[in-house]
């Protein structure tokens, strides 16, 4: 029995290790992102609002300009510490389309906290139009669609270590990872050279964000390195919002699961002394 | 249902009444408390209740899973969103969902491999294995139908590819697949058939599941020794409470396992190209279909070549129907395990070479699934052979595993049961558990 | 079963309480399991995001009435005329078929006088009803009907201009729902 189960978990593993390894092996940016210490990773993670707040800025006031985020309305921003008020407040910055009214046409009106974040283009067909041909992707699920394969065997702790931020791990490399062109590198016309990059080493996107580009309202240097930083939490919160509600009820969940083993394994025991007493 | 006769004693009027017009908790009590199960049943039988769990589980979730979504292009990736962040309590419904699909996958290829190693197919059991291969089927089917739903680029193209199997079909093949789809393309008609029958499926699965569990009491459960019981009393307990606690227990620590999965690592085992909306003219760098179905994937790819007359140019089967065939038939020659398996000793533990042929099986089975999840790339058995193409030479593994494989249902396991000399297999139950007791005899460890 | 220890044990209140311990445990973790399950069906976040709107009356002049969708069913406002305000006014309580103001933003027991009606003092002239006939549900119409109010043209339901019904098989007036002007210009619902 005892070999058995130990068969079958060297086999498991071997499984794991083998199936989940191979299926990240392929693509994959040149360079493993760089690792950040984020305040909502492992088990007792929790948003650090402050630092939403700032991302928030970040992709207001520069990566809006190109990118949506169409998943999130005004008053999820309730979520990361804003008053009623202050959303309120940002909604009454944005025109959204409504309609058809009265005369079947379709009208522009200052937004509400129950409308969705309007994004910058039309449609997809505009954005591509207006880039060169790539569409700059939408945010509201982008930190958990660039989860970057880590391979073998990192995988296979991640698995005990918990280990799940490998989205705004990427994006903050990404952001911080533009760099001049190596030596004789040919890079096809309209892209720029980031080695973290998903696919391939040339991206359309030009450098974003250079240090400074935002002012932040709690003093907090605007350095590259905690804009990128910031900027990434905020789409990790964007991509799942109930992240720390989900963690922290996995914990009274575990726990009670524990406690009910325990009674059940001693319940066994005590159902099973019968037969051995008979 | 247990075949043999009832011990249900109506407790009070309205019971016996109701027993004397449908004897409804007749056959619970017979089924469920009374029935008898072997003593000494090992851990590995557990998994059969925590599948009927997972199946439970899984309904319960889709069902209110499928009040929250909206099965058409347009909408379906928004609404599974929208279950995620606005339905209350969405995103743990939608986890336990999706993550117990691969729970489920879990259990179910222990439950099978437990089987295998323990001969539980061999007469009289063989329709109960049938079913149980049955119910594998349509799980097969209803996950990768489940996983088109959220409309992600995964989904959409894993669509694609796997009805693609169908146009491999001589002559009727490519009409098949524009009535599979309801169009030349995966698109609104064919996610929504797609969700009809995903939410039909379960149901269906219930059913064979209840046949299965008949045929199960008709015959009785196996052990770990592979002999029947002989002696009612002394070799079996009533399942109530024997069977139910030790069950229950074995949920209680699977849910842990599955806990992990749902609470901490929800997207660990997707693919991250499913957050991204299903996008018909843009296909992913590589798709892989879910780990559970990458064995199969393997077998699928590894037909490289076309199936002819040798010598000439005459192809009788070409490399996507040979694929299609091999995936499927990797699925049926399970069917025929019963008669293929002719040793008459039917637990592994007392198989010398079949153990160690289990284990080699299982070590295929796993590679096959590394493999599937490999792209299909290298020159083939061919190049490993003539020029010594090694590294990278996925398609060439596969096509050995594949080989294998086929192999070990057609040429080891008949062989084996002819040539294999058993161990001495204990004459009762009762003696291999007494046996256990003493500590001496090493025939008497059911397990190994 | 064959659990027979010998007598005077204290083993069967241990057990006793051990099985008792691990039933009630399981029960609890049946039910928070079931919760979920049961509150999915209630509203969920967009939904009760739009439990209060908020809705612009500066464009509607005396005698034109607007309808705006709030959770889900049309709510009348209407600037009424002198016209009609001196209308409902002439009405004596004897005539009315419920008596009471049926305006959530009053007490349940106050009386379905005009000014009960409308949007109070100073503001008699705006009218905010859900547009929902009192009977079994219709959308009655607007400037119709035996008493210049509202028609609900599906079983004959007469409201007069305070939304009261006169005649007809409904039973209350129509409903006002919580309601304020955070304004001059504009009226919060809900």
């Amino acid at each position: 029995m005892k070999m058995m189960i130990a068969k079958i978990a060297g086999l498991a593993i071997a499984a794991v290790i083998a199936v989940t390894g191979a299926s990240y092996a392929a693509g994959g940016p040149k360079i493993k992102p760089k690792e950040v210490d984020w305040s909502f990773a492992g088990p007792f993670g929790t948003w650090d609002l402050g630092q939403l707040q700032r991302g928030f800025k970040v992709y207001q006031e520069v990566c809006a300009s190109c990118h949506s985020i169409d998943l999130i309305a005004f008053r999820n921003l309730q979520e990361i510490g804003f008053s009623e008020a202050q959303v309120k407040a940002i909604a009454a910055e944005y025109e959204v389309t409504d309609g058809p009214n009265a005369d079947g046409e379709m009208f522009e009106r200052t937004a509400v906290p129950s409308d969705l974040i309007p994004g910058p283009y039309a449609n997809a067909a505009e954005a591509a139009a207006v880039n060169n041909g790539a569409a700059p992707p939408d945010f509201s699920l982008l930190a958990k669609a660039r989860a970057v394969e880590r391979g073998f065997p990192t995988f296979v702790f991640d698995m005990f270590t918990l280990y799940a931020e490998n989205g705004p791990d990427y994006i903050y490399s990404l952001l911080t990872g533009y760099k001049d062109a190596p030596e004789g590198k040919e890079l096809p016309e309209g892209t720029h050279y980031n080695p973290y990059f998903i696919a391939g080493e040339a991206i359309a996107m030009g450098q974003p964000l250079y240090g400074d580009d935002v002012e932040y309202d709690d003093g907090t240097e605007a350095t590259i390195e905690q804009q990128s930083k910031d900027v990434s939490a905020f789409m990790m919160w964007a991509a799942e919002p109930y992240l720390v509600e989900r963690k922290q009820m996995g914990f009274k969940v575990i726990a009670f699961l524990l406690i009910f083993s325990i009674l059940l394994y001693l319940t066994k025991k005590s159902v099973f002394r019968q037969l051995k007493s008979a | 249902m247990s075949g043999g006769h009832s011990e249900y004693v109506p407790g009070n009027g309205v019971s016996k009444w109701l027993d004397e017009r449908l004897p409804l908790p007749r056959m619970v009590y017979d089924s469920f408390i009374a029935y008898p199960v072997p003593r000494n049943l090992n851990s590995w039988y557990t998994f059969g209740a925590i599948l009927m769990v997972m199946l439970i589980v899984m309904i319960l979730t889709g069902v209110t899973l499928a009040m929250n979504y909206a099965a058409s292009t347009q909408l379906a990736f928004d609404s599974v969103e929208h279950i995620e962040r606005n339905v209350n309590y969405g995103w743990l419904l939608r986890s336990i969902h999706a993550n117990g699909a691969s729970m489920f996958f879990i259990a179910v290829y222990i439950h099978m491999f437990r089987g295998m190693y323990y001969g539980s197919y061999k007469a009289p059991r063989e329709v109960l294995w049938i079913l149980g291969v049955l119910i594998f089927l349509l799980m097969m089917a209803t996950a990768f139908m489940g996983y088109v739903l959220p409309w992600g680029q995964m989904s959409f193209w894993g669509a694609t590819v796997i009805t693609g199997f169908f146009s491999a079909i001589p002559l009727i093949g490519p009409g098949i697949q524009e009535w599979l789809l309801g169009g030349f393309a995966v698109d609104n008609a064919t996610l929504n058939r797609f969700f009809s029958l995903h939410y039909l499926l379960p149901f269906m699965i219930l059913g064979v599941v209840i046949l299965h569990v008949w045929a199960l009491h008709v015959t009785g459960q196996t052990n770990p020794t592979g002999v029947e019981v002989k002696n009612m009393k002394k070799e079996t307990v009533p399942f109530t409470p024997f069977a139910t606690i030790k069950d229950a227990l074995a949920v209680a620590l699977f849910f842990i396992f599955f806990s992990w999965f749902v609470f901490y690592l929800p997207d660990f085992l997707g693919h991250p190209d499913n957050y991204i909306k299903a996008d018909p003219l843009k296909t992913p760098a590589h798709i892989v279909p879910e780990w559970y179905f990458l064995p199969f994937y393997a077998i699928l790819r590894a037909i490289t070549f076309n199936i002819g007359i040798p010598f000439t140019d005459i192809v009788l089967i070409d490399s996507k129907l040979g694929g299609v065939i091999a995936m499927f038939g990797s699925i049926a020659i399970l069917v025929l395990l019963p008669w293929l398996d002719t040793s008459k000793v039917r637990s592994g533990s007392y198989r010398p070479l079949f153990k160690q042929f289990f284990w080699v099986f299982a070590f295929v089975c796993v590679m096959l699934g590394w493999l599937g999840a490999k792209p299909a790339e290298g020159s083939g058995l061919s190049g490993l052979l003539f020029s010594g193409d090694f590294a990278g030479n996925y398609v060439a593994y596969a096509q050995i595993f594949t080989a294998y494989y086929f192999a070990h249902f057609l040429i080891i396991l008949p062989w084996l049961g002819k040539f294999e000399k058993p161990s001495k297999v204990p004459p009762s139950i009762a003696d291999a558990v007494l046996g256990e007791k003493s500590g001496r005899s090493a025939a008497a460890q059911p397990a190994e | 079963m064959a659990g027979n220890k010998k007598p005077g044990a204290p083993e069967p209140t241990r057990r006793d309480f051990l099985y008792i311990a691990t039933g009630a445990m399981g029960a609890v973790g049946a039910a928070g399991a079931a919760w979920p399950l049961v509150n999915q069906m209630a509203p969920d976040a967009s939904t009760r995001a739009l439990a209060s709107i908020e809705v612009d009356v500066s464009a509607i002049e005396p005698g034109q009435a607007i309808t705006v969708k709030w959770r889900g069913k049309p709510v009348f406002i209407r600037n009424r005329t002198e016209q009609e305000i001196a209308e409902a006014n002439a009405v004596s309580e004897a005539e009315l078929k419920d008596p009471v103001a049926r305006n959530d933003n009053l007490a349940a027991a106050d009386p379905a006088t005009d000014v009960n009606r409308s949007a109070g003092e100073g503001k008699e002239n705006w009218i905010v009803m859900i547009g929902s006939c009192t009977h079994l549900g219709c959308v009655p119409v607007g400037l119709a009907g035996d008493f210049g109010g509202w028609f609900c043209p599906c079983h004959g339901s007469h409201y007069d201009t305070a939304g009261r019904i006169r005649k007809g098989p409904a039973p209350e007036n129509l409903l006002i729902p919580p309601f304020e002007f955070v304004s001059d210009e504009t009226i919060k619902i809900g």
